[in-house]
């Protein structure tokens, strides 16, 4: 047996009370392509960030080429022969190809020997691997799929034998992510030896020798590519934990409260991020929209609850609703009766230098109840305060707290309390159990299945599983901007939505 | 829960800094082979021991207090303005116009509409760097900086070429007609038998400052504009999920800021000199920064920092004239002042903080 190229020895790793990396041991053989899979969350990048000396592993050793190496800083993991390519890359922009490749590795203090010598490496390397690039284009005169090159270059240029890749698809077109395996091919050939993290199924089982599954900051299986399958792999990535039940009657969809046709949404550096959707969500009815973060559910939400322009057509009880300009922002969409429980509720939901009895009022500070005369009516304020602290068990039950003084679930009851309690006919609800306590998950799914019983529309977005299972009447599932799919929580299971949410296609599954 | 107790922010922090900044004071005066004892002493009596000397601290004070005013208002919602010096000097430009073309029956109104036209003309300084800020993102930093530049050339040309009486070699404008004239607190304060505040600046527009303060609080803390100003402030995306405008909030709060600052032409220009000259806010738009800074964006704060500088400033005056410590030591004190309040925040917040926490552990 060859002596792996890497070999992690029970890697522990917790920030706080959270878990990262749980006991993993993993070990990669010399010039194969390995591939580790696992949900958002499931502590992948941790993982490599520690291989790449960014944090230190409360417990365990790493080995290279069989021998123990300590990687205290990124220094130390280029020095052992490791090169990273992040999912962000780490690129000046106005440099050229060949100073980007040269940049914290020149020779001197004078840049040109530095750069000739470069310009001749960099040439035997794109012949060694078929990676042409111009060198004296500037990163911001080229493609995405050519600034991952240079990534990968870089690395190359540092004498990497060991290539980690975060994600790297998650930027490119298809053909790009084709031309991307053919050179981590050609890099393996050479004997190189390759990690790829992802979240996409398909990915893995073309392009790995092998496979490691993480789930929940543990490592749930190493397997041979194969000898696996999709469906066993997406059991393995989203688990079979018993499901936290949430009691509930069957529901009585009524009247379609939101219709969304063929919507589209850009962000801001020009990017389609929803790709023509469509989606009616009915009265009494909770419709869950599950994938992994990133696939455009955040900015559906954000358009329904105005904090950004889309275009297509959404109605609301068949009223047509702005999408850009006037009339499209958050107080239009709160006087149309949306309310928004939003995904960030520490950058979006909550001001959170602001006592709870102002952000009980955030978003509907404009409301005639809170204001007397030219001033606000703190007395109002706190007394409405009061009356949801109540009703919502927040604890502390103290108004004059600010929000960053409560606990993640007590900052969300402040927020749902404030969003339910306006009765609204539409309710928007980000993943409304991110960093909160059980106890508290609970109560909140309560609350929205109570709103869903008299009758009101609930549009859900969680990256949770469980929770889509547990709340939904009607699932959702979110690939790349575009619904892969809608199935029925009892007439699906976590395996096939998990292959959905991988963009693993109908028929394939 | 927050690293430390408020009352520690708001007096202890200003008090260390302060406490800092005259100890280093202490010392560079005494490597000029001075005594910084008697340095102080001089400065007090000078600044605070007769009315005449009180006299020049509150007429400091109150252009300190509106340009503080105006640069807290502009941090509330996370916006720094730096323009105040410029804001100021449009504010003055405003207060003539208005004093000289227009015949007023009366001081009060016209204090009135000096006021109007201070905060219109000082605004609208104001409105074209927000603007910028706002839709295309230039930052307000640097085109307010950039328009104290364009202000004082501004006010160069008008004073030279249009304002200035027929004859004059001055470059500035003529007297304010006597009608216009506010009551010194000469007058307002001064008895038969006894004369107090004899030949100090310190006009009535110390009230109108003492009043916007109010005001300020007012619009910061209980109406709905400073609520969304600082959510604004505190959060931009926030804002966004309130449906809260940034580009209406950036707008307005530098609309306000400049108005502010534009109102101090009412104590140096109408209430002081009686006519508009040049450079006729004498860094005032600057201190005001310090003055926000120490004063945390709070009114009262502003109002206690800006007695503070006031004190320095007519305290300065009085060493550099009794003493042979040069003028130039003078603005080096200030500056050491404004160091330690302002920049160097952090130096002192962040052991205090520590120590704070320390206190805090050793109690549980």
């Amino acid at each position: 047996m060859t002596v792996p190229a890497i070999e992690l020895k029970g890697i522990s790793k917790a920030f706080g009370p959270v878990q990262a990396n749980k006991d993993i041991s993993i070990s990669v053989a010399p010039g194969t392509i390995h591939g580790i899979i696992g949900e958002n969350g499931a502590g992948k990048s941790t993982l490599m960030s520690i291989l790449y000396g960014f944090y230190k592993a409360d417990k365990g050793e790493i080995c290279i080429n069989g021998t123990k190496t300590d990687i205290p800083d990124s220094q130390a993991a280029i020095a052992a022969g490791i090169g990273m390519v992040f999912q962000h890359f780490k690129l000046v922009e106005n440099f050229t190809v060949l100073e980007n490749i040269v940049l914290g590795a020149e020779d001197g203090g004078l840049l040109a020997p530095s750069l000739s010598k470069a310009r001749k490496e960099l040439k035997e390397l794109e012949e060694e691997y078929e990676l042409f690039v111009d060198p004296d284009k500037r990163i911001d005169e080229i493609g995405v799929g050519m600034q991952q090159r240079v990534e990968i270059l870089k690395a190359l240029y540092r004498q990497a034998e060991i290539l980690i890749l975060d994600e790297p698809t998650g930027v490119l077109t298809p053909a790009e992510a084709d031309q991307l395996f053919r050179i981590l091919d050609r890099l393996r050939a050479e004997g190189k030896t390759i990690i790829v993290i992802t979240h996409k199924l398909r990915e893995i089982i073309e392009n790995t020798d092998t496979v490691s599954v993480m789930r929940r900051g543990q490592m749930t299986a190493t397997v041979k590519t194969a000898e696996t399958s999709p469906e066993e792999l997406a059991e393995l990535m989203v688990g079979r934990k018993v499901l936290l039940q949430v009691d509930k009657v069957s529901a009585k969809p009524g009247k379609p409260i939101l219709e969304v046709e063929n919507l589209r949404v850009f962000d801001q550096a020009g990017v389609e991020r929803v790709k023509g959707i469509d989606l009616t969500v009915r009265a009494g009815e909770i419709v869950g929209i599950a994938g992994v973060a990133g696939n455009g559910q955040s900015e559906l939400l954000e358009v329904l609850g105005g904090m950004r322009p889309g275009q297509g057509s959404i109605k609301l009880n068949g009223e047509p609703l702005a999408l850009s300009g006037h009339g499209s922002d958050g107080q239009a969409r709160r006087a149309q009766h949306i309310a928004h429980v939003p995904e960030d509720r520490q950058r979006e939901g909550l001001i959170m230098d602001f006592h709870a009895w102002e952000n009980v009022a955030f978003g509907y500070h404009r409301d005639p109840a809170y204001q007397r005369g030219l001033f606000m009516d703190n007395a109002a304020l706190r007394a409405d305060t009061e009356r949801k602290i109540e009703k919502f068990d927040v604890r502390p039950p103290n108004g004059w707290l600010t929000a960053k003084s409560f606990s993640g679930g007590n900052q969300q009851k402040i927020v749902v309390a404030r969003e339910i309690e306006r009765n609204p006919d539409l309710l928007l609800v980000g993943q409304p159990t991110r960093g909160v306590d059980i106890g508290a998950i609970e109560f909140i799914h309560k609350q929205i299945v109570a709103l869903r019983d008299q009758g009101k529309a609930i549009l859900l977005v969680s990256v949770e599983l469980e929770e889509i299972f547990s709340l939904s009447d009607r699932i959702a599932v979110m690939f790349d901007g575009h619904i892969m799919g809608e199935r029925l929580p009892h007439e699906t299971d976590e395996k096939e939505l998990g292959l959905l949410m991988a963009g693993v296609a109908e028929e394939a599954a | 829960m927050d690293k430390m107790p408020k009352w520690a922010d708001v007096v202890l922090i200003p008090l260390i800094s302060l406490i800092l900044a005259a100890i280093l004071s202490a010392l560079v005066i005494l490597a000029i082979g001075e005594n910084p004892v008697e340095a102080v002493n001089l400065m007090v009596t000078g600044a605070l021991g007769s009315t005449y000397g009180w006299g020049y601290t509150l007429y400091y004070a109150t252009n300190f207090m509106f340009t503080g005013l105006a640069v807290a208002v502009a941090f509330h919602a996370r916006l720094f303005n730096i323009g105040g010096e410029g804001q100021a000097m449009l504010g003055g430009l405003g207060v003539a116009i208005v004093c000289l073309y227009i015949p007023w029956p009366h001081w009060s109104i016209a204090l009135l509409a000096a006021c109007a036209a201070s905060m219109l003309f000082g605004a609208a300084w104001a409105a074209i760097p927000a603007y910028l800020q706002a839709k295309r993102g230039s930052h307000i930093v640097i085109t307010t900086i950039m328009f104290n530049f364009i202000a004082a050339a501004f006010l160069n040309y008008m004073l030279v070429n249009v304002m200035r009486p027929q004859g004059s070699q001055d470059p500035a404008t003529a007297r304010f007609p006597e009608a216009v004239h506010l009551p010194t607190f000469q007058s307002m304060f001064s008895t038969a038998e006894n004369a107090v505040f004899k030949g100090a600046p310190a006009n009535i527009s110390f009230f109108v400052a003492i009043l916007a303060c109010f005001v300020v609080w007012a619009l910061i803390w209980r109406t709905r504009l400073g609520y969304e100003i600082r959510a604004y402030g505190h959060s931009e995306t926030g804002a966004v999920y309130a449906g809260i405008s940034p580009v209406r909030i950036t707008i307005v709060a530098m609309l306000i800021s400049g108005a502010l600052a534009g109102l101090m032409a009412t104590n140096n220009v109408m209430g002081e000199a009686e006519r508009l000259v040049l450079n006729s806010t004498e860094g005032a738009g600057f201190i005001g920064i310090a003055v926000a800074l120490m004063g945390r964006s709070h009114p009262f704060g502003v109002f206690v920092a800006a007695l503070l500088f006031g004190f320095l400033y007519q305290g300065g005056a009085e060493l550099a004239l009794w003493t042979s410590i040069p003028r130039e030591l003078i603005v080096v004190i200030q500056a050491l002042v404004i160091l330690f309040t302002g920049a160097l925040d952090n130096m002192v917040r962040m052991p205090l903080e520590k120590l704070f926490l320390g206190l805090r552990k050793g109690a549980e």
